[in-house]
């Protein structure tokens, strides 16, 4: 396995980085995204359900499937990292937009009572109590959809364009598992540090979860 | 892009390669796995959930389960083992162990601890306490892991396909293999379909198995 990554190190290096941006910018769009949707789901309650569901059946569209549709209806390139961008960002709302309304309606109602009663009006209510108070849940949906994210991307090698996954389809044809082990390493790896930098991310911006801890 | 495929009466005729034969292979192949992976997880998680021993492990499976890319893993397995069933149950347990276990340790580790000691107070036995009193109470929570790795590995056993072997993703890589954009479609509509359907299936067994004390205690 050495040898083949000093051989290869270039082709390694660019379907390394090639993953990252693949995987990550989907889950900062859907993010987005996902934060607009989820409010609603929570504002109008009788659109939870319906969300909900849709969300559920658009992630259990197959991601193949959905890479290989994107470019008839984007007009894209079959062979355009758009296609894989698209996908991701829509399992990423997917996930995110319930955890985000699970979120806003896990916010205990008397805190949100209180802070309507000190005069927050709702959008800085939302922004300044609800979310904050949120935050862990949603972060939890957060590390679930990159690490998802993460591991799906090599199915775009399928199509011909799939960070990692490349390294897959380049082994299984020539019947060699040295870049499979790779790409799965290097894959597995890439996923628990960006799960590790939400972690830290999660305790820097609630320190209040962590005294709660401590007290129990 | 149109229905064409789909809607083809010659397509649903039962033979190789139509599409009720491969609902069937691909259906298959998810039952296999959720089979397995229920067999491997479910003890492992309610051992951890009922000790208490080990949570660190049920904590991370979830997320190292879902952080190993599956095409990967099959790719690997078909090259080591070569190309049948067990290479595709292999990566398919694997994605489905996690939300099995993980579920199951946090079925029982988010009980009412007065309820096992009531349990334990009134002379059950360990054993006892583990599956008339934990374990029926822990399937809701149990239930929606089950039902998240059903989900998940009905949309992933479309991968086999890749490698070559039946299953619901023949449709995809076939069609995309000769630009038949219709055959896709089939192929992602059937799979979204049987996700459903399944889901629907799986809710109904909950309503059916959990107990209506539980329910009206929500």
């Amino acid at each position: 396995m050495i040898t083949y990554l000093s051989n290869n190190s270039e082709t390694v290096l660019a379907a390394l980085r090639q993953h990252i941006t693949l995987a990550l910018i989907p889950v900062l769009l859907g993010f987005l995204i996902a934060l607009p949707i989820g409010y609603l789901g929570v504002r109008f309650p009788w659109l939870y359900h319906p969300l909900i569901n849709v969300a559920g059946v658009l992630y259990s569209i197959p991601s193949l499937a959905l890479f290989v549709f994107l470019p008839v209806i984007l007009g894209t390139k079959i062979l355009s990292p758009l296609n894989i961008v698209v996908a991701l960002t829509i399992y990423t709302v997917a996930l995110m937009a319930r955890t985000v309304a699970d979120g806003l309606r896990s916010v205990d109602r008397l805190v949100t009572e209180s802070a309507t009663a000190m005069g927050y009006r709702r959008l800085r209510r939302l922004f300044d109590v609800e979310l904050p108070v949120a935050l862990p849940v949603i972060l939890a949906g957060l590390r679930v959809a990159t690490v998802s994210n993460i591991s799906l991307v090599s199915v775009g090698a399928l199509i011909g364009i799939g960070g990692l996954g490349q390294l897959f389809t380049r082994g299984f044809q020539l019947f060699y598992i040295e870049p499979i082990l790779v790409g799965i390493i290097l894959s597995v790896l890439l996923a628990g540090i960006a799960d590790l930098i939400i972690v830290l991310i999660q305790r820097a911006v609630t320190p209040w979860t962590r005294v709660q801890r401590s007290r129990a | 892009m149109n229905l064409d495929y789909l809607f083809d009466g010659a397509h649903w005729d039962f033979a190789s390669g139509s599409i009720p034969q491969l609902i069937v292979s691909h259906l298959w192949y998810v039952l296999l796995a959720l089979a397995l992976g229920t067999v491997i997880a479910l003890p492992v998680g309610l051992y951890i959930g009922h000790t208490g021993r080990g949570s660190f492990i049920a904590i991370n499976a979830g997320n190292a389960g879902r952080s190993l890319p599956t095409l990967g893993l099959l790719m690997l397995m078909v090259t080591l083992l070569g190309l049948g069933l067990l290479p595709v149950l292999i990566a398919l347990t694997v994605l489905v162990i996690p939300p099995i276990l993980t579920s199951a340790y946090a079925g029982l580790r988010t009980l009412d601890p007065g309820v096992v000691d009531a349990a334990r107070g009134v002379g059950m036995r360990p054993m006892q306490v583990l599956f008339r009193v934990e374990l029926p109470m822990a399937l809701p929570v149990l239930m929606s892991g089950f039902r998240s790795a059903a989900l998940q590995v009905v949309a992933t056993a479309t991968v086999a396909a890749a490698v070559g072997l039946g299953g619901l993703g023949r449709l995809l890589i076939d069609g995309l293999a000769v630009n038949d954009y219709s055959r896709v479609l089939a192929g992602a509509i059937v799979v979204a379909v049987l996700a459903v359907l399944l889901d629907l299936v799986l809710a109904f067994a909950q309503r059916w198995i959990v107990s209506p004390g539980l329910r009206a205690s929500k």
